[in-house]
Formats: C-alpha cells, structure tokens, sequence
C-alpha cells in the first residue's frame, strides 16, 4: 500500500545540504530501482517516475560530456570570467558547474574531473565545481 | 474540427525601443492587426498574451488585462509564460479555444521589453529560463547553455563554428528588405567568424540580439469569417506541443531536442501532412545552433545533416527549404514573449504574398513555426495553410 503524503520533517535532502555532503567528501545522487540517477530535492525521479529513491555514493570521477568557456556572464558571475562550464557524466548522474585547475585553451570532452564545492569569484555563493582527477 | 483562420497579423519594428511603454507597443501591434483583418475589435472574445521577463524588464506583472485595456479590448486576457515560447503557447491556446467552439474571435500574440536591462542584467533575466538549482547558480546563461549544447552536437555529428557562420550570413541577408527587423544588414562570413567570443563555440554573431518588440494575430473560427465575409486566405491547421527535463544535465541527449519532434508529430498528425510537405519554416534560431536542432527535430533533415544545410545552400531563400525567411531571430530580432507570434505574423505575410520575401515561396502552401522555451524544454509547432 502507497503512502501518499509527504510529511514535512520527513528525510527529504535539500540542495544546500547535498551541496554540504559534496563539500564534506561523501558525495552521493538519488538512485531510483530501476538505477537512474538524479539530485536533491526530488520527491520523483524524472526518468522513471519511482518515489522510492535511495542515497548512493557519488563516483569519485566523471567525465567531462560537453563544455564551454563562458566569456560573457550574468552579473553575479562577473568576476569569474572566463569560466569553464561543463556537464560531467558520473554515470547513473550527470552535474553541471565550473571547471578549476584547466586551461580554458586545453580543457577537451572525456576529460576526468572529480567533484568539490567552492564559492564564485564575484560573491560568496558555492557552487559545484569540478577540478582534474 | 472547426478550421482556424488568420484574419489579420501586426508586428511593431523590432529592435530598440528606448523609452516607449511595453504597453504601448502591443497595442500598436494589436491595431495593426485589426486593420490588416478589418475585424471591429468589439468582436474579440478573449486575449491569450506572451510575455516572459515584464516582472523584471518593466517591473510589470499582471500584465493581460494591461494589454487588453491598452489595445481597446473588454474581454478575458490571460499571459501565458513559457520563457521564449511564451507566445507560442498563446498561439496555441487561441487555436485551441476557437476550434473547440468556445470563441470566435481571439487576438494572440506577445511583448518583451529587454533594452531596459543592460547585459548583465538580460543575461541574468535571460537565465531564469534555465534550472536555477542546477544550471544558473553553477553559472549556466543562455547563450552557454546552447554553447554545451553546440559542442555536444559537433562531438556527435560533427560539424564546426564555419558552419554555424554560413547560418548567421543567411539569416542576416533574409532580413534585408524586411521592414521589421532589428538588423536589416548582411554579413560576411568573415565578420561572423572574427566576431568576439560569447561562450565557446558560439561567439557574437551566432547569437540573437537583445530586442524590443510585440506581435499580434487575429484568428476567427471559418464560421465567424466566411459570416462576416473576411479574406482570410490563410489557416492553422495543426497545433502541437512538446516538453523535455528543464535542466540538461538530466536529457538523454543533448545533441537533439524531442520536445521539438514531439511537438511536430502532433502537429503534422494534426494537419494531415509529413515533413516532406513544407515548403518553408520560420524557426526559433536564438542562436545558430537552435537552427541545426530545429530543422533536424522538424524532420525536414536527418539527425547530423542541418549543420551543412545553410552551407549547401539548402535552407537559403533560393534552397529547397527556405529556412527563417524573416531573417529569423538572429536578424529580425527576438523579443522573447513576442517571437511565437511573429513567426504566425511572417508565415502568414509570406503565403498571403505581401512579404518582401514571399517571391522565394511563391508556390509554397505550407509553413511551419517552431518556437522553443529555454533549452528548448518546451518546443511548440504550427503548421499554416494556404487555401490552394
């Protein structure tokens, strides 16, 4: 029998604390039965619709999928370009922030990057950042 | 199914507005299409309304009813937002409401106002369309977002940034003679290629400019004009809509948009037709890129054959598909919540015979508008038809 109410103190993880989690090295992504991946807050997985969704160990690499060195940026990124913006596969979950460490000239796709949380250039708000693994 | 007719169209010039009020600008579209329909504007029965970034360019929300007031309307207005298919889904919304009987006579259409913002700000108010959580605070734009999503296509199917160039050049020369458009100046291919980088690979001149604008279309049931005697030579027959995960981190492919050919079998079902039947398209190119992806996701080429198709010559306004024939949104200019309507506007314009540009379709009946929110997460179709 399904349950159909979400109680409010329930163990639902917000996007600060999975944030908290990547910057404390135990990084993880929501894992539906059917082994699709997604990120806090999700009550439902947007690829298979299941509620019941676990916590699973984030991989410790992933693989740059497409990137792009970002020259002109919104204001609160104005400081940080140019910037590399990168999608990173990690398998069953894919994560989107800024590339560290590389050379806009020589970052490539199917790069190995691994995942750390740091503040932007411009203001003191964190953001996923990946860094050469 | 009650048939759908374009009784009239209007646009404002796109481009930059300076100090005049949104409000003001859709209803001078709004009058434009009353005359060109010669529909008393008592007859309208409702105003589905585009609009995306008003509460920040304007400060201005709650703005329907504003723009009925100021086009001379008493009737019901609603704003439909859909980021920059936002009048797109009020085109669609119109065309459902009067093919289920409900209405007459609906005026549809949008504003934006952007020249308010300066580049920083637009950028910014551009980027909400995106997935804040995982996309704008990791410092994901727009004109990035379809960065990643350029070289994604170019790492599939290959394809470079000479390519996206010859789409810019033909965009820009269709704009010429175009009355309303922002740009109404060719490039070279040069000048496309040394322009300075916006996100990698797409630079300046792959990208759509920052643009004032309204549109607005008159659509009446064939009852109400074949009762009241309004030439209206020009029909939608189909209507579809398409969706897809907001944030691209969580599509399947990042080199195709399914909301697009989700859109586009509907509406093609719809219409009774295949791709093989459109003569020409207006599609949402807000950079080059988004041209690739649209005409591959309309079906009108392969998956990996749209990068060559300017570049062939293919998609010119003397090729086999004439594509953005308007000078599109990288050269007519994209006022976010007024291009769905503007793409209805022009196609309309072209098969009617009154566009600068309608000798280059001149035995073509069939257009299609494809008109896309974000990343292209929300896509929507419409097939026009002109009686043969």
């Amino acid at each position: 029998m399904s349950n159909h109410t979400t109680p409010l103190d329930d163990e639902a993880v917000t996007y600060d604390e999975w944030l908290d989690a990547i910057d404390a090295g135990e990084g993880f992504y929501l894992r539906s039965p059917e082994g699709y991946g997604s990120l806090p807050p999700r009550r439902v997985c947007p690829h298979s619709g299941a509620t019941d969704l676990t916590h699973e160990p984030l991989p410790e690499t992933g693989r740059i999928e497409t990137y792009t060195v970002v020259h002109v940026g919104a204001t609160k990124f104005a400081d940080d370009t140019p910037y590399i913006s990168a999608v990173v596969d990690f398998g069953p979950v894919e994560l989107t922030g800024i590339v560290r460490g590389v050379d806009p000239e020589a970052v490539a796709v199917g790069d190995d990057v691994g995942v750390t949380v740091e503040t932007r250039e411009t203001t003191d708000d964190r953001l996923v950042v990946f860094r050469p693994a | 199914m009650t048939s759908v007719r374009v009784a009239g169209v209007g646009l404002t010039p796109f481009g930059a507005h300076d100090d005049r009020a949104g409000r003001e600008l859709f209803a001078s579209a709004a009058l434009a299409a009353f005359e060109d329909a010669g529909v008393d504007r008592a007859a309208v029965d409702q105003l589905t309304y585009g609009n995306f970034m008003g509460a920040l360019a304007e400060e201005q929300g709650h703005q329907a009813p504003l723009m009925a007031e100021a086009a001379g309307l008493h009737c019901p207005a609603t704003r439909y937002e859909e980021a920059c298919a936002s009048a797109g889904v009020a085109i669609r919304e119109a065309v459902r409401t009067v093919r289920s009987g409900e209405a007459d006579v609906v005026l549809a259409g949008g504003m934006e106002r952007m020249t308010t913002l300066d580049t920083g700000r637009v950028t910014a108010a551009l980027a909400i369309a995106a997935d804040e959580l995982y996309e704008v605070r990791a410092g994901v734009t727009f004109p990035s977002a379809y960065a990643l999503m350029a070289r994604a296509y170019f790492e599939r199917f290959g394809g470079d940034r000479e390519d996206l160039a010859h789409i810019a050049v033909k965009n820009h020369a269709n704009a010429v003679d175009n009355e309303f458009a922002q740009y109404q100046t060719e490039i070279s291919l040069e000048q496309a290629l040394d322009s300075p980088p916006i996100a990698t690979p797409l630079h300046l001149y792959d990208a759509c400019p920052i643009t004032d604008g309204a549109s607005a279309v008159l659509l009446v049931s064939e009852a109400y004009a074949k009762d009241n005697g309004i030439e209206a030579p020009v029909s939608i027959t189909g209507s579809g809509q398409g969706g897809d995960h907001l944030a691209l981190q969580d599509r399947h492919e990042m080199a195709q948009t399914p909301a697009t050919e989700d859109a586009a079998t509907e509406a093609y079902d719809e219409a009774g037709i295949t791709a093989a039947d459109v003569d020409f398209a207006e599609v949402h190119d807000c950079f080059t890129i988004a041209e690739v992806l649209a005409i591959e996701g309309l079906g009108l080429f392969e998956s990996g054959e749209g990068i060559a198709a300017a570049r062939e010559g293919r998609t010119t306004a003397d090729g086999e598909t004439p594509i953005n024939l308007s000078g599109g949104l990288k050269a007519k200019g994209h006022p976010v919540g007024a291009t769905g309507g503007s793409q209805i506007a022009e196609i309309t314009r072209l098969l009617r015979g009154d566009h600068p540009n309608s000798d280059a379709v001149e035995d073509g009946t069939v257009g299609v508008a494809h008109n896309a929110g974000g990343t292209v997460a929300s896509a929507v179709v419409h097939v026009l038809e002109a009686d043969q």
